[in-house]
């Protein structure tokens, strides 16, 4: 064939899907949130963001994302660090470390189910210590703090795997002359930490960081597992307005608004961690 | 006297540095392991145990609410609704990723950064929400409530890692093994089969794999889509409120298995394909 239209070629099927199934969706679901049947309007977003629990499920969503990703990013940092200098038992370690990349969300919310729930491993564990003499129910109404807690930790015990992998990967492309290089100099740890490995892992950064930024807006599963109605957020309120209230313009109008959250929060990130130009390892 | 002491203080540090380092591999490890533990427990306890408190923290391997799961009505199905769109999602996102990761890895064309573009464009966008208005194209096509719709919209999550991951796996294959082929006399398509296919094959399987799991782990798309014919996460998330204990924790533990042996098959290729694929 045809050397220069091989690659057109090739390409094209990934082209059609996208442009079918991501592209064609997005131009549908704008239309949708902006049309109630009779061209264009504002009711939907009217509706949507005038709902009384729309600014608990907006605070909850971003309060999450907040209080979760810096933890992850620290933990994933220091972890991607202590596993460089490893020498003995790096696979095994990598791979225990890694294994909550596989686990579903849903999966993760019921695994800190199984550890808060009333009859649940935390009040066996203080019930053992003599805390409480008969199990306490911790995942209701009345514990807002400790329902947000539950969702904290199942998240960060799911999701730090993913910003993990990224960041060892990035560490690996740096070259090694540059630590050898700034020993000499007698740099403690800590500073060719923060002059070299940080700078260096910008680009591993941005795409850790825009992934796990976006994963945590969309987050649904764990809460529902661990929170129920209690906590609401973003998409579990899409979930409810296309199924419970049957009314798919709303639910359009709050993908929207995720998708502009999303988007406004990558191009953050990305201006924020940009790479210099012409700068290259 | 004094480079005595200074010796041995530097080694005290040093030695107090490695307890320190060493303590904290083995607690992030037990803080990965011990919650998957917990949903071992539950799982291979009678529905009972699991009900009671407070709980034994060993295992009573009583095959209990593993039976009251493979029992429950719908559930079977549910799973096998699972595979039949993950392994769709598997095939699908490699033959249409798989070509245009080579084409990316192999050739200069215009439109090349557009493509790209296009690529990483998904990645800003969650993109489950999607499922919303696939929901209505999908009845009119009568695509709605199908494995195969489904699995074309899981196919769509997948098929930006499996570009990126194909391409990265081509680029670690120096082109001039194929162009040696092709002065012996083989065609671009025999030279691509006896010389690419083979060396490239485990890491295909390996970003196979990895689409296989997407898949099953996804549970937004599956819920919005799917009606009768639900996926296990799907079943699962709607039966939430109305199960009991023991049939959520032997789902959740059904869901993990597969992620386990996911993460031990594919652990060589893992830090080599995100290495390449987030630049």
């Amino acid at each position: 064939m045809n050397a220069r239209l091989l690659p057109y070629v090739l390409i094209l099927p990934v082209t059609l899907f996208l442009c079918l199934f991501f592209l064609y969706p997005f131009v549908l679901v704008s239309k949708q949130a902006f049309s109630t049947g009779a061209g264009f309007t504002l009711d939907n977003f009217r509706e949507v963001t005038g709902y009384w629990k729309f600014p608990i499920t907006m605070r909850n969503t971003l309060l999450l994302a907040a209080a979760v990703v810096p933890i992850q990013l620290a933990l994933a940092l220091l972890m991607a660090t202590m596993v460089n200098r490893m020498k003995k038992g790096r696979d095994l370690v990598l791979y225990v470390w890694t294994i909550p990349l596989g686990i579903s969300d849903l999966a993760a919310g019921i695994i800190w189910l199984a550890i808060f729930e009333q009859s649940g491993f935390l009040n066996s564990m203080m019930n053992g210590l003599g805390i409480v003499d008969k199990p306490v129910n911790l995942l209701t109404f009345q514990n807002p703090g400790i329902v947000f807690l539950a969702i904290m930790l199942a998240e960060i015990w799911r999701a730090t795997a993913i910003m993990l992998v990224i960041l060892v990967a990035g560490i690996g492309l740096i070259p090694k002359e540059y630590y050898e290089a700034a020993e000499v100099f007698g740099a403690s740890p800590w500073k060719r930490f923060l002059r070299i490995t940080l700078p260096l892992l910008r680009p591993s950064l941005q795409t850790a960081l825009v992934l796990r930024v976006i994963l945590a807006f969309e987050i649904f599963a764990v809460v529902a597992a661990l929170g129920g109605t209690l906590f609401p957020v973003l998409m579990g309120e899409t979930y409810a307005y296309q199924f419970d209230l049957l009314n798919s313009g709303a639910a359009a109008a709050l993908a929207l608004i995720i998708l502009a959250i999303s988007i406004a929060f990558t191009l953050i990130i990305l201006r924020v961690l940009r790479v210099p130009k012409g700068a290259t390892i | 006297m004094t480079a005595v002491t200074t010796d041995a203080v530097a080694t005290d540090t040093r030695r107090a540095g490695r307890w320190v380092y060493g303590s904290a591999v083995v607690l992030l490890c037990a803080w990965v392991i011990v919650p998957l533990y917990f949903l071992l427990i539950n799982t291979l306890s009678a529905p009972e145990t699991v009900n009671s408190f407070p709980k034994p923290f060993i295992p009573e391997f009583d095959l209990g609410s593993l039976t009251f799961f493979a029992n429950f009505a719908g559930m079977l199905t549910a799973l096998k609704n699972s595979i039949l769109v993950a392994g769709l999602t598997m095939i699908m996102s490699i033959v249409i990723g798989a070509p245009a990761g080579y084409a990316l890895s192999r050739f200069d064309f215009h439109g090349k950064e557009l493509f790209r573009l296009l690529i990483l464009l998904t990645r800003a966008f969650p993109l489950p929400l999607l499922a919303l208005p696939l929901a209505v194209m999908f009845i009119q096509t009568g695509l709605d409530d199908t494995v195969f719709g489904l699995a074309l919209v899981h196919t769509t999550l997948a098929i930006p890692f499996s570009v990126l991951i194909t391409f990265a796996l081509f680029s670690g294959i120096p082109l001039e093994l194929e162009e040696a082929a092709w002065t012996l006399g083989c065609t671009r398509l025999t030279a691509f089969s006896k010389v690419v296919l083979p060396l490239i094959l485990p890491g295909i399987t390996a970003s196979a794999i990895f689409a296989f799991v997407i898949s099953w782990n996804e549970v937004f798309a599956a819920a919005v889509l799917t009606i009768e014919n639900r996926t296990l996460t799907a079943f699962l998330l709607q039966n939430l409120d109305t199960s009991p204990l023991h049939l959520k924790f032997a789902g959740g533990f059904i869901l993990v298995v597969p992620a386990l042996i996911f993460i031990f098959a594919v652990r060589k290729y893992l830090f080599a394909m995100w290495g390449i694929a987030s630049r």
